[in-house]
């Protein structure tokens, strides 16, 4: 139980508590890790600082370094501390993603803020409550099973008026504790906070304009930068005449030597510095790249060679041979962007020896780490603070906005903002890859599948692995979803990166359509064939629980009436869900409209009904852009989307009536809510196309032309 | 052309000396320190600095700050009265209007706008209105709720709304 603060990381406790003054702080260190996986282990390392601190006043501040983007992590993890703890949920103060006080972490993203961090932080908590029962039942002289603790006080059993407070016992208290015992964790049927669907931390501060995003940090002397950019990516500067720029009153000019060459002029105001980016004369060195959004996926088959085979099963050569009819499909998809209503944006300060970058960012350790590598200084002199974020959605895994602020406010000796403007946020966008799905299939005479030959180019395999039962099946993943970030290094043109449940949306969007035209030449109803084809009572617990509340009844083919209906399932983040798509489809124009939408998952037990709720909305009527209108266009290495004028999100009228079903699992520990109910969209309505017109479309987006040729 | 700009601005006069043609919405974060209206597209498409001017809605990325001389503007933090919500504000809260909170300030105050000309907006009208207000998260059905519940008591005062 001896702390030894001393970390390569963190700070230690004497600092700690400087910082945050006294109380009982909790730490975690290898000993709840060895409850963890070797995959947790790696994503929470050794680390001393806390992961939560009963202060003096009673007040419980919980650190994580996960951030808040919209999906309502302040609050549940809140739910989630005073649960374990046994307090309101009202005395939970929350610091997320500060890289100097909070516990390292590996970034937000894959759904893992509940599924993987929770039990570290419930652990916590639980041991928080341990230590203050052991110090109540000696202040209190009984037995600590004689203890009942409610709302941060401790009381004696049948006897309430011998009580005592955690504030009290926290009072003058330096007490520093790691996790080292297994910590029980409370059950459902216990549950008072988890469970719940409290009104969320942020709310109040979102809806009076009072919330602060990166580019609402304003040090004294702040300087607004503009960084002068390529045309396309791929492209060297030869020269650049800024003399023009360094004439204008007011403006800076900081020219780095730079593999990328940066370039930045710098402003008390960012249109003064926007005016003088325009004087800034370039030359650019581009070559030419003949790729396009038609022939890219022709190159992607050619350039992603490295296969790496994920699932066999059977003898696939001889089901093929042994097959009376084969199904081959050839799927693809475009690159889509984040488009976070927020760009990327970073405010620099430089003092007293030490930068704290304020990053609209879903990683701030590794970003810190980046910065200092970038700064040639070691990683302690580096803070990144994380305020809330304006979008992520996986975009802003990739910091490179504060990387540049970090080197102007060092060069410059001012605190320094780099906000990118909408054109720079589609230019450095880490895209959403396109991919290309090839797969092979056939079903026998009672509508089970016996052959399943699937390879995907550039997506990686995420969604691909199977949930059905198919006696002869291979897997196989060609190239990456990362292969090669750099235009030059294989496959792409530009950066791609994670987009909310990357792979998993190409992957299931290629499997289920694949799935329902078997369905369809087997005569068999598509709920019914995929009941069929598995066995995963998970599966066909949240078909069967979309189905029922769609009120799906198996019809023929033939309405082709122009409006259909459509079914597809996934399992994402140890998520099942499966959607039920309803749509209308224009004859004219092949315009499609989503009218319904029914989606039923099962992600273990719930943190907040509401929060899950919350974000089976979103992936669905953020996922419509994916699915019906986003497709970036490009031609070689330049973006040719600048803008919401020719890069169509969903608006209000493209909003279908969304109704969701949690369908209760309080036999499996959290899942993942945050990306789950997007990946099955594309499967659903280009399902549902088919049911209404007799057509089907093997690309996203399913765009008015594409549906109507 | 340089010179002093005199309006109110959430219901206090102010003044200031600057390029006529300089946009408001840098003029409010920069100078007067306002950042509830937000930078997202430049370009007048999104929504997301939505301010109000004489209670009509504009696009403050696009609006030259001499088109408010003499004039009531409106931002997100003067639309709560001495820490009492605007109804429409109170709607988003419990109805969860927002998951970011990037746009939230222009959707209220396009919102406030539309249900000061049209007390009782059917959902229909109200997504028509908020049509070019972007939203990335997908909080469009409980912005419409929000809405929606505040028009409903607008409309029918037996449904006890504030008018």
């Amino acid at each position: 139980m001896s702390p030894v603060l001393e970390s390569s990381r963190g700070l230690d406790r004497r600092q700690f508590f400087k910082l945050v003054g006294g109380g009982i702080a909790i730490l975690v260190t290898a000993g709840p890790l060895e409850l963890f996986s070797q995959e947790r282990r790696r994503m929470y390392p050794e680390d001393l600082n806390a992961y939560l601190l009963i202060g003096e006043n009673g007040r419980v501040t919980v650190f994580s370094g996960k951030i808040e983007m919209g999906q309502g992590v302040l609050t549940s993890q809140a739910q989630m501390a005073a649960e374990e703890l046994g307090v309101a949920l009202e005395s939970i103060d929350m610091v997320l993603g500060d890289t100097d006080l909070c516990p390292w972490d590996m970034g937000t993203f894959g759904s893992l803020t509940t599924r993987m961090f929770g039990p570290v932080l419930r652990a916590a908590a639980a041991e928080a409550r341990a230590v203050l029962l052991n110090l109540a039942a000696a202040k209190l002289g009984v037995a600590k099973a004689d203890l009942v603790i409610e709302n941060g006080v401790v009381s004696v059993k049948g006897d309430p008026s011998r009580k005592v407070t955690y504030a009290e016992l926290a009072k003058g208290k330096k007490i520093a504790r790691l996790v080292d015992e297994k910590a029980v964790l409370r059950s459902v049927a216990q549950f008072k906070v988890m469970g719940k669907s409290p009104r969320r931390f942020d709310g109040r501060e979102k809806v009076t304009g009072a919330a602060k995003y990166a580019g609402d940090v304003r040090p004294p002397g702040l300087l607004y930068a503009h960084v002068l950019r390529p045309p396309a990516h791929g492209a060297t500067l030869l020269k650049v005449d800024t003399a023009a720029a360094e004439r204008l009153p007011g403006v800076k000019v900081v020219k780095l030597d730079d593999p990328d060459g940066l370039v930045a002029v710098l402003a008390a105001d960012p249109e003064t510095a926007a005016a003088a980016l325009a004087e800034v004369k370039p030359e650019w060195k581009t070559t030419p790249l003949d790729l396009d959004p038609e022939n890219i996926f022709d190159h992607i088959e050619k350039a992603a060679t490295h296969a790496e085979e994920k699932d066999r099963r059977g003898d696939v050569t001889t089901a093929r041979s042994a097959a009376s009819r084969l199904f081959e499909s050839t799927y693809r998809k475009g690159y889509v962007a984040h488009a976070p209503m927020e760009p990327h944006t970073a405010v620099a300060e430089p003092k007293d020896g030490r930068v704290t970058v304020w990053a609209s960012t879903q990683t701030p350790f590794p970003l810190r780490d980046q910065i200092a590598q970038a700064l040639k200084v070691d990683t302690q002199k580096v803070r990144v603070i994380t305020p809330y974020l304006g979008g992520g959605f996986g975009g802003k895994s990739a910091g490179r906005q504060a990387i540049e602020a970090a080197r102007l406010a060092v060069a410059t000796g001012q605190p320094v903002q780099v906000a990118w403007t909408r054109a720079e946020e589609f230019f450095y966008d880490t895209f959403d890859p396109a991919s290309v799905v090839k797969v092979t299939s056939a079903v026998d005479a009672n509508g089970k599948i016996t052959l399943w030959d699937y390879a995907v180019y550039a997506a990686g395999d995420r969604g691909a692995a199977l949930f059905y039962d198919i006696p002869n099946a291979r897997v196989q993943a060609f190239g990456d979803i990362n292969y090669g970030q750099q235009r030059g290094t294989g496959v792409h043109p530009f950066a791609t990166g994670p987009w909310r449940a990357p792979g998993a949306r190409m992957n299931v969007f290629a499997v289920e359509s694949q799935i329902d035209l078997m369905a369809a030449a087997a005569g068999i109803d598509p709920l019914e064939f995929r009941l069929r084809n598995t066995a995963d009572a998970r599966m066909r617990h949240v078909l069967q629980a979309a189905a029922d509340a769609f009120g799906w009844k198996p019809r023929g083919s033939g309405a082709r009436s122009g409006k259909g209906r459509g079914i597809a399932c996934g399992i994402d983040a140890g998520t099942y869900v499966a959607l039920i798509a309803e749509i209308a489809v224009d004859a004219a124009t092949g315009a499609i409209k989503v009218e319904r939408v029914v989606a039923a998952q099962d992600m273990g037990i719930i943190v907040n009904p509401d929060g899950a709720r919350m974000q089976m909305e979103g992936c669905i009527t953020m996922g419509l852009g994916y699915v019906l209108s986003e497709e970036v266009r490009f031609h070689g290495g330049e973006v040719l989307d600048h803008a919401f004028d020719t890069y169509h999100l969903p608006r209000f009228s493209a909003l279908p009536k969304i109704e969701t079903v949690l369908v209760k699992n309080d036999d499996v520990e959290p899942q993942g809510a945050g990306e789950p109910a997007i990946v099955p969209l594309g499967g659903a309505v280009a399902n549902a196309l088919f049911n209404a017109t007799g057509k089907r479309v093997y690309r996203l987006p399913l765009t008015p032309e594409r549906v109507k040729v | 052309m340089k010179g002093s700009i005199r309006f109110r601005l959430n219901g206090r006069p102010a003044s200031l000396d600057t390029e006529d043609s300089r946009k408001l919405l840098w003029v409010l974060r920069t100078d007067l320190g306002l950042t509830g209206a937000k930078y997202g597209c430049g370009a007048g498409i999104c929504g997301a600095c939505t301010v109000l001017i004489d209670g009509e809605t504009a696009r403050s990325c696009i609006t030259p700050v001499s088109a408010v001389r003499d004039k009531e503007v409106t931002t997100i933090e003067g639309l709560a009265h001495d820490g009492t919500l605007h109804p429409v504000q109170q709607a988003f809260l419990e109805h969860g209007g927002f998951q970011c909170g990037y746009c939230t300030p222009g959707m209220i105050l396009t919102a406030s706008a539309l249900l000061s000309e049209t007390p009782g907006a059917s959902r229909e009208t109200i997504a028509a209105r908020l049509e070019h207000n972007l939203c990335r998260c997908g909080a469009h059905t409980r912005i419409l709720d929000a809405v929606e519940a505040v028009a409903h008591a607008k409309g029918d005062p037996s449904k006890g709304g504030k008018p």
